[in-house]
């Protein structure tokens, strides 16, 4: 197990942490301001990858993709606000988990309708594919970086526009007391459309930029948006912060565990049974990562009300 | 408007009159498509407990659904390989007893309900439905790479398991044993509803912090309504694996807890007999809808959206014209 190895995987860890952070984030956004519990969150990300790959493959131009991804799932997503999603902020959690478990029967259907049941393919585009060199000649896929860093970009604006704009404070608000918000003349049922877009344009991002290094089909965003719950369980509901350091432990655990178990397994079993021994605990070592935190805190890492 | 009880009553007949015809006419799929329904109203008659009087909305049922199926596929796996199952404190052999299986289906999944009941009622709300979705996952991925039963294939059992003094490879054997357990089960759960323990979770239900006045632990009650609920979704599993004599990791899926959800929902959350005739419906639905099209899940969301927006207390509360369960 050699020292390069070990940072190449600690990339890859940081890399998927990133991406779960863009689904979390729009998670807890909603659920922070709204008090919404959404299923169909891993819908809209896999909307996101359908648009980018149809509209990758029709021009040719995987920047037009990404642009197609951010419009189209934000508008699925106002869409689906404007229609179903309202009716449902004054309703118990069972009914939000029914209704948007029914959003996601519709969507996944829909798409499988439209798109078939074959996976698309979205290609690096040419300027990131090929490997890069790091300090200390470590050769690591350009696309995959250029993940972690607009992950981080995309995490340092959100951080800019809760923190530092007008509709920040409005968010900020609004996860405070949204009666007092109303009264004070903002218009509460815009501002959550402009959440809930928010939240699904990240997701439908994530969906275009994982979907280049994985395949584009129906039920890609479900995995996904349960080890988003996992995150935020993990940071806290309602926390971005929460969300970024639980979705990067989430994602070092899974990726590491996947790798290091089985070849720490070997230093006390035979080599067959610590390879599956491995795997097996490797495959739940995120839900145990999630069960420990949840003794210790059950609020989360950064949650402020259970 | 029909009342409550003739419409349950309705519905019982229906599960004696369809087989029964099914039978006359020799239509043995109509048998094994009522066997289902039967089979799912168990299950979803085990997270009524749970969600309908407790008030715990668990998105993780599969996973109990999923150790039933197991507890059958591994020890009837190693019956009819002639392997034990563990040499190891004592041996252990596999069975192709139904009774048996259905025991150990039932001791395994409450003890999961229980470890996982105990952690994830240390939360409440949202954070209670995404950690027990969390944990049926990790179940479903734990059965994916265990390479010994199967893997992501699962597992074949070439006969179906045997009953004392019954031949349940015929449809219809099988079908009266499902039916026999289920009405012992619905039986069970009426008793339990009336029971002090059922009361008081009701009240735990409604208002926690009076049941905490008047000495009563909610979380103890929750607890215990969770493992009961977990048990009888698991001897469901049993059941449902035995029905297809296949076992795989599906079973586990976070699609099969929102589908026993939705068994629940399309019925009537919190009442006796809503698991039963929303179970029968589901089949009745997938059966028809599925005939007409191959993407017959946009129909169904559409139905479920609109009973959720529209109309509380699932087909027999529109049926009933009454939208809070009363029994």
């Amino acid at each position: 197990m050699s020292f390069l190895l070990l940072i190449e995987q600690v990339l890859n860890g940081l890399q998927f942490g990133i991406m779960l952070f863009l689904m979390a984030a729009g998670l807890t956004l909603i659920f922070g301001v709204m008090g919404l519990i959404n299923l169909a969150h891993g819908s809209l990300y896999m909307i996101g990858a359908f648009c980018a790959a149809a509209v990758a493959a029709a021009t040719g131009s995987f920047l037009l993709g990404l642009v197609a991804a951010l419009a189209g799932a934000a508008a699925a997503g106002a869409l689906v606000e404007l229609v179903v999603i309202r009716r449902l902020y004054d309703k118990d959690h069972l009914d939000q988990v029914l209704a948007t478990f029914a959003l996601i029967l519709i969507f996944s259907e829909g798409t499988r309708w439209v798109f078939g049941s074959f996976p698309l393919f979205l290609d690096v585009p040419d300027f990131l594919s090929g490997p890069v060199t790091l300090p200390g000649g470590i050769e690591y896929p350009l696309y995959r970086l250029a993940l972690i860093v607009v992950g981080l970009l995309v995490a340092l604006g959100l951080y800019l526009l809760i923190s530092r704009t007008r509709l920040g404070i409005q968010i900020r608000a609004g996860e405070n007391d949204r009666e007092m918000i109303a009264a004070l003349g903002i218009d509460i049922a815009k501002l959550y459309t402009i959440v809930f877009a928010l939240g699904a344009a990240l997701a439908g991002l994530a969906g275009a930029l994982v979907g280049a290094i994985q395949s584009v089909q129906v039920g890609m965003g479900e995995p996904v948006l349960i080890l988003a719950f996992v995150v935020i369980v993990i940071g806290g509901i309602g926390s971005i912060k929460g969300a970024l350091v639980g979705a990067i432990l989430v994602g070092l655990t899974d990726t590491l565990g996947g790798i290091f178990l089985p070849e720490a397994l070997k230093l006390f079993l035979d080599p067959s049974t610590a390879t599956s021994v491995g795997s097996s605990l490797a495959s739940m070592a995120i839900y145990i990562l999630m069960a420990a935190v949840l003794i210790l805190r059950p609020a989360g890492l950064f949650g402020a009300r259970a | 408007m029909i009342r409550e009880t003739y419409l349950n009553t309705l519905t019982l007949g229906l599960f004696v009159l369809i087989p029964a015809w099914a039978l006359m006419a020799d239509e043995p799929f109509t048998i094994t498509l009522m066997t289902r329904a039967a089979i799912f109203a168990i299950a979803a008659i085990g997270l009524n407990i749970a969600l309908g009087i407790g008030g715990l909305v668990s998105l993780g049922h599969a996973v109990f659904f999923g150790i039933g199926g197991y507890a059958m596929g591994i020890l009837a796996y190693h019956a009819q390989t002639y392997t034990p199952v563990a040499e190891w404190p004592f041996l252990i052999d596999g069975t192709k007893s139904m009774p048996i299986i259905w025991l150990v289906a039932v001791i395994v999944s409450s003890l999961a309900a229980f470890v996982i009941g105990s952690l994830s009622l240390r939360t409440t709300g949202v954070y209670f439905i995404m950690i027990t979705l969390a944990f049926g996952q990790m179940f479903f991925f734990f059965t994916i790479s265990w390479a010994e039963y199967g893997g992501e294939d699962g597992l074949s059992i070439y006969l179906r398991n045997g009953f004392p003094g019954l031949n349940t490879l015929a449809p219809i054997q099988f079908y009266g044993l499902c039916l026999v357990i289920l009405c012992l089960v619905l039986l069970f759960t009426w008793r339990l509803s009336k029971s002090p323990f059922g009361l008081a979770l009701n009240a735990a239900r409604q208002a926690p912090i009076r049941v905490e006045t008047v000495g009563l632990d909610p979380t103890r009650l929750k607890l215990i309504a969770f493992v009961i609920s977990g048990a009888i979704t698991g001897l469901a599993g049993a059941l449902f694996a035995d029905l297809n004599r296949f076992v795989s990791p599906t079973m586990f899926s976070w699609q099969t807890s929102g589908e026993i959800m939705i068994f629940l929902i399309l019925g009537g959350v919190g009442r006796l007999y809503g698991p039963v005739i929303g179970a029968l419906a589901y089949v009745a639905l997938e059966h028809w809808l599925g005939g007409l099209s191959d993407y017959w899940h946009i129909y169904l969301g559409i139905l479920l959206l609109l009973i959720v927006l529209f109309g509380r207390g699932g087909l027999i509360g529109l049926a009933s014209g009454r939208k809070v369960a009363h029994d």
